[in-house]
């Protein structure tokens, strides 16, 4: 027993070491971009401020320094997290991101949820009665799930549920009804594929002999679909989920936009167009922690959930 | 092989049918897709009307049908004709996303073929990029990239290439990995092929399949992330017609004006729908083992 838990330390040291690699070479990628975007001073500069004016809010910025003396400074403070401060908001650019967090989450996590349950319930139904017409009709859904660009469902719900019918909110954050229409249009996408995923996986699952055996000795076929069937399916259903994530987190930038939803995304878009630095690499080390943080407890959460799997 | 094939599929279907027969939604989404090329090629004969040239006392009149100098699917605030729009967007959707995905499959098969073939370093390294990218939220990279070049057609593509590669070099290099042992290929070795050879000639050719699969289902992708960068205001130019500029020329006049935003978007998910299943029916076709690639 010893070894194998001593194995598994190994596996996490060596997945936490090459999730540093992956976070260090994502601030970095973002802090040479940023600064490839223009000169944040530029748009600082108001009528009647002089050459010297201008040199010292450079000096203010950090600017001035060269980029290599930028970058260490840089690294050395987000270490002990400090992403310095934004030059428009003069707060603290990560107590800005923290604060925007909760509600990106938010989003992501109702939108994840949603769709976990939906396919299950339409995924599991039409595995269970395939190619009935419940079936072929999800299945149509499904594709057409995965077809509508986010951005514009996003509008045609608005379009539908609050210009015409006065139903939900069209903007905004606030009670649940604000949340239905964002966190809808974020989660189509992997709704659709969700359940396509969770039914071909529920009819090989199904197809094989040890759920004949189980319903051949006469369990309920309830037990036989939660015992014997489901526990199967929740390995890849767990890897889709943590890639989705990921996924999610990109495409809440445009619904956020939409729905003027105030999270991180439309916290990110206003900071690349302001050349707002402290922001821009704030927001980007935050998402990609999180990213990689799920992908990290995704890959420790399948030797738990399936004990046949060891990791090497 | 190819004959076991197509008796099985006899066994099945009763009628000799080839397994490229093509039938039901895919024979629609394929009737789509040629309307698409014809619109995206044909587009300033087609067009009733110049996309960009709106008549202001035409502002935001509601679809009208067909007539002579009809506006079929009505006009937005600067009276300019949505279908002529449409037709027109359609070359952009188009062109981006065929070019984008070749630019992107070339480069990141090139990538993945070294990496899965030479392995150690240059796999580490390969890999961690790749890895990078996947934490990297894709939007942000965009939008960023497109900040520092500009908005346009060609910058577009560029965005999109560089934010795609790792797709293709995943599947590519996981191919090679599996292949680059593979008797065929140490044979080939052994009797002194190159080490290009062995790649471009042996190596290459068989992992081609799931290439071909990605890259199919890449082309809707492209597209709605062209439309979703110029929805955002940073793709295409507001003065060159593309869905996604002409959604968003609309969501400043749902409420009085829906078929600004409502039109486009049918026929970028017309696309993109008809794309899919295409793909769907190339995959099953080619590998249908390839559903969870």
């Amino acid at each position: 027993m010893r070894w194998i838990a001593s194995r598994m330390w190994t596996f996490v040291a060596r997945r936490l070491l090459t999730a540093a690699i992956v976070v260090f070479g994502v601030v970095t990628t973002i802090f040479v971009l940023a600064r490839l975007t223009g000169d944040p001073v530029s748009l600082m500069i108001q009528p009647g401020m002089g050459e010297k004016d201008i040199a010292e809010l450079r000096a203010s910025l950090g600017l001035d320094r060269s980029i290599a003396e930028q970058y260490f400074r840089f690294l050395g403070q987000a270490i002990q997290g400090d992403f310095g401060r934004s030059p428009w908001q003069l707060t603290s650019a990560f107590g800005l991101v923290v604060e925007r967090i909760p509600a990106t989450l938010l989003l992501t996590a109702t939108a994840l949820g949603f769709s976990l349950l939906v396919a299950l319930v339409v995924g599991g139904l039409s595995a269970l009665f395939r190619d009935s017409l419940l079936d072929r009709a999800a299945m149509a859904l499904v594709l057409i799930g995965q077809s509508i660009p986010s951005f514009w469902l996003g509008l045609m719900l608005i379009l539908l549920m609050a210009v015409e019918l006065h139903l939900l909110p069209s903007a905004g954050y606030g009670g649940w009804a604000h949340l239905v229409l964002p966190a809808f249009t974020l989660g189509l996408f992997s709704l659709a594929r969700l359940t396509r995923l969770i039914r071909s996986e529920l009819l090989d699952v199904l197809s094989r002999e040890y759920v004949t055996t189980a319903r051949s000795k006469g369990l309920p076929e309830g037990l036989v679909l939660r015992r014997h069937a489901l526990r199967n399916i929740v390995v890849p259903i767990v890897t889709v989920l943590a890639v989705d994530f990921g996924l999610l987190m990109g495409g809440a930038v445009i619904v956020e936009t939409v729905f003027a939803w105030p999270g991180i995304g439309r916290l990110m878009i206003q900071a690349i167009g302001q050349r707002d630095f402290p922001i821009i690499q704030a927001g980007v080390f935050m998402i990609a922690m999180l990213v990689v943080g799920i992908n990290l407890l995704a890959d420790l959460l399948y030797a738990w959930l399936d004990p046949r799997i060891r990791y090497s | 092989m190819r004959g076991l094939t197509r008796v099985s599929v006899t066994a099945e279907g009763g009628t000799r049918r080839s397994r490229w027969a093509i039938h039901g939604p895919a024979a629609v989404a394929f009737g789509v897709f040629v309307l698409l090329v014809i619109a995206a090629i044909g587009a300033p004969w087609l067009s009733p009307f110049d996309p960009r040239d709106g008549r202001i006392l035409d502002s935001l009149t509601a679809p009208e049908g067909l007539g002579a100098n009809a506006h079929l699917l009505g006009t937005d605030a600067l009276g300019r004709d949505v279908w002529s729009g449409i037709l027109h967007g359609a070359r952009i959707s188009l062109v981006v996303a065929l070019a984008s995905v070749a630019g992107a499959g070339l480069i990141g098969t090139a990538i993945g073929l070294l990496a899965g073939y030479f392995r150690g370093w240059t796999d580490e390294i390969v890999m961690r990029l790749v890895d990078v990218q996947m934490a990297f939220p894709f939007i942000i990279l965009a939008i960023t990239i497109m900040f520092i070049l500009g908005r346009g057609l060609t910058n577009v593509i560029v965005v999109l290439i560089v934010t795609s590669w790792p797709l293709y070099a995943r599947v590519i290099r996981a191919e090679t990995l599996r292949l680059r042992d593979a008797e065929f290929v140490v044979a080939a070795r052994v009797v002194g092929c190159g080490t290009a050879r062995v790649m471009l000639r042996h190596v290459l050719p068989n992992a081609v399949t799931p290439l071909i699969v990605v890259a199919t289902f890449a082309v809707p992708q492209m597209i709605i992330f062209e439309a979703g960068l110029s929805f955002l205001g940073v793709g295409m130019p507001a003065a060159v017609v593309s869905w996604g500029t002409l959604i968003a020329d609309g969501r400043s006049y749902l409420d009085q004006a829906w078929w600004i935003s409502t039109f486009p978007g049918i026929a970028l998910m017309l696309t993109v729908l008809s794309i899919n299943i295409l793909g769907d029916w190339l995959r099953d076709r080619l590998d249908p083992r390839l559903r969870n690639l």
